[in-house]
């Protein structure tokens, strides 16, 4: 039982910062923009986040300046798309590759600066620890209700988010715009504005997600390289998710849970004598699995007669005259 | 609605196409526009900018290793580039190169260590059929299904990158495990009647880069298949009308771009740049890069040709001028970064221009108020 509830526990810890990219990457979706640069937007949040968390010591500021450097990079993106038309996917390689090249810039300077750790305050408040009473619900309390505080984060963050496109009016609207942009224009919603805010709030989100990354998986200390594909795959999780935040919980889950077994499949067979084949799988199939499972709902949802669940206009530009 | 009459309407058109003269001096004053930038930014590092560019430029080239090493960077980034260009060119988002240039490093090697006996040219070309055919038909997989059901390409392209990435990973820990590395997780060292032929002191790639150049010029301007690759590119009913068949056409394409994707990562493993072994940092990014340097090359082999040396030469000169300046290699990637985004928004500049019209405003807010 041990084993289930530790494994359960450490798929949670390990989807994450995927929840943040992936509601991040849903929210800029909606909008019609296809942003392919949630892996640098990740790296420009999770050096703002560390830096700020390093300086100064205080979290909040730390999320908000992660959130402030995901913005800037989806700054750049909207400004190109949105204003200047770039082409979409180009752009958000360029921004990959400008986030990654940041991070790692800026990261080797704080290295050299002397080691960059977090402080004990900082660790000690990013610690895991059971919430009073809820925590002490045997099993269900170590696997829900003891992670670090960034967690809950993630999935208030997911949980509005899906209330935001399923309730409200502006919700209403963005989808509207990332399925016909013509028609929402003729409707006298701003597309232009539409596409630049949740592309906006999109990438905050993604850069929470990077901060995430540098101070929870570096146990406090930088690393240049820490993000390390999770932006990628936390694309891969926005079709699995098929554009909903709420289904991208429980992906994070399943993606997280795969990140995760490699490790524990020994544990596994360990302990279950009918589960012993596990040992015997290559570490390489689990990390290929997402992948695969993604390639294959991508597939199989187009396959299906109303199309596939990616809002219609998605990787296309706006072009007023040319409707 | 008050100030009517100071409203002044701006809006975009598209402009009739500026002549390559005048295209190609404004690409060229928007990368001098980028160095810019990143010579303010280098500047606020507290480096000189001019000192910098010095640097890089002058340490790229200044011994015959850094020639080399600058060539190995070149080398699979150009075939990489005119590749994901051939897709581009069908507006084919071919975002899949990086698993294209792995598989092809994967059908290569099999090819090698299958026939391990071969004499090195027929092994050689055995390596390339094999790297074309397997890499050619991994692309077009996808093609398939973006015809049968329209999946979205960019997508789909991307899951194959990390699919392939772990076959290695798979390999490696696998079938294709070096027993004499002694537990150390690698495949094995090709042998050595599998490497590429030394010529002018490095690897012969760079003979491979001119005839794909040639050959693809040529295909792009003088062959049907590249009229049609254009045709469907600007408009796939345009080439039904025509009598086109789009579906073969598309997958004929994407079967070719791949192709030499992994054509590159062929001569990548068997080229001298990686020890001649496969590896899972066989590709580490090229086939990303490749994406924007084709894109900033306008898809043209002449100026794929010109970026890719751009980027090697600052990739590789912002290694040097780190032991001289005490700045992070990354600096490279800032610099690519800025570059594409400027290039990008002159894109902007080259294909639309603002309008600012007075009356046609207000003609056309009356009409609305009107109706």
């Amino acid at each position: 039982m041990n084993t289930i509830v530790n494994f359960m526990f450490a798929a949670i810890k390990a989807g994450t910062p995927l929840l943040f990219g992936t509601t991040g990457e849903i929210v800029t979706q909606k909008s019609g923009n296809m942003n392919l640069g949630v892996e640098g937007l990740m790296y420009m949040g999770a050096f703002g986040g560390f830096f700020i968390a390093y300086k100064t010591d205080n979290l909040f500021l730390a999320m908000i300046s992660a959130a402030l450097f995901g913005m800037l990079g989806a700054l750049i993106y909207s400004f190109l798309v949105i204003t200047l038309k770039a082409n979409q996917n180009v752009t958000g390689l360029a921004l990959t590759t400008f986030g990654t090249g940041f991070a790692s810039f800026f990261g080797e300077m704080l290295i050299e600066g002397g080691s960059p750790k977090l402080s004990q305050k900082m660790t000690e408040l990013l610690s895991e620890k059971p919430i009073p009473v809820l925590g002490e619900i045997p099993f269900i309390g170590k696997i829900l209700f003891s992670h670090n505080i960034l967690v809950y984060l993630a999935i208030v963050i997911a949980l509005i988010v899906w209330a935001y496109m399923r309730f409200t009016r502006p919700g209403m609207k963005l989808k509207a715009v990332g399925e016909n942009p013509a028609a929402a224009d003729a409707m006298g919603i701003n597309v232009d504005i539409t596409k630049y805010v949740h592309t906006l709030i999109g990438g905050a989100i993604c850069g929470m997600g990077g901060a995430y990354i540098s101070l929870i998986n570096g146990n406090g200390i930088w690393n240049n390289g820490c993000v390390n594909g999770q932006g990628w795959i936390s694309v891969a999780l926005v079709i699995f998710a098929s554009w909903s935040s709420a289904k991208a919980i429980f992906g994070s889950l399943i993606f997280g849970a795969f990140t995760v077994f490699q490790v524990r499949a020994n544990d596994f067979a360990s302990e279950f004598a009918f589960l012993s084949f596990l040992s015997k799988i290559p570490n390489a199939i689990y990390v290929m699995l997402p992948f695969v499972i993604t390639a294959g709902v991508l597939i199989v949802s187009s396959m299906r007669s109303g199309g596939s669940d990616q809002p219609a206009s998605c990787g296309t530009n706006y072009y007023r005259e040319e409707r | 609605m008050n100030n009517k009459n100071k409203k002044i309407s701006i809006h975009i058109a598209k402009r009739p196409p500026l002549p390559a003269k005048t295209v190609t001096l404004l690409y060229i004053f928007a990368i001098f526009l980028a160095l810019c930038f990143g010579g303010i930014f280098i500047l606020c590092l507290g480096v000189n900018p001019f000192k910098f560019f010095a640097k890089v430029f002058t340490g790229s080239l200044q011994s015959k290793l850094a020639r080399v090493a600058l060539m190995r960077i070149i080398m699979p980034l150009f075939i990489t580039s005119i590749g994901v260009s051939v897709a581009f060119k069908m507006k084919f988002w071919n975002t899949g190169a990086e698993g294209q240039f792995i598989m092809g490093a994967v059908f290569a090697c099999w090819a090698a260590f299958t026939f391990e006996n071969l004499p090195q040219p027929i092994m050689l070309l055995l390596m390339a059929v094999s790297a074309i055919i397997g890499g050619g038909l991994f692309g077009m997989v996808t093609a398939f299904f973006k015809c049968k059901f329209g999946t979205n390409e960019t997508l789909l392209t991307l899951m194959f990158n990390y699919i392939a990435l772990y076959i290695v990973q798979l390999l490696r820990d696998g079938i294709w495990r070096d027993p004499a590395a002694g537990g150390f997780p690698k495949i094995a060292q090709l042998p050595e009647n599998a490497w590429v032929y030394q010529l002018g002191g490095i690897d012969m790639t760079w003979v491979i880069c001119i005839i794909l150049y040639i050959i693809a010029n040529i295909y792009f301007s003088k062959t049907k298949q590249g009229y049609e690759i254009s045709v469907v590119g600007d408009s796939q009913n345009t080439a039904r009308y025509a009598g086109m068949d789009v579906n073969k056409i598309v997958m004929r394409t994407m079967f070719i771009s791949s192709a030499i994707c992994a054509l590159a990562g062929m001569f990548q493993v068997a080229g001298d740049g990686t020890s001649h072994t496969l590896t899972t940092g066989i590709a580490s990014g090229i086939g990303f890069t490749a994406i924007t340097v084709a894109w900033l090359g306008k898809l043209n082999p002449t100026g794929i040709m010109a970026v890719s040396v751009l980027f090697g030469i600052l990739e590789k000169g912002c290694g040097v001028a780190k032991s001289t300046f005490n700045l992070s290699p990354a600096v490279a990637d800032i610099l690519q970064g800025i570059i594409l985004f400027v290039i990008l928004g002159f894109d902007f500049v080259i294909t639309y221009k603002i309008v600012f019209d007075k009356k046609n405003a207000n003609a056309e807010e009356k009409k609305g108020e009107n109706a």
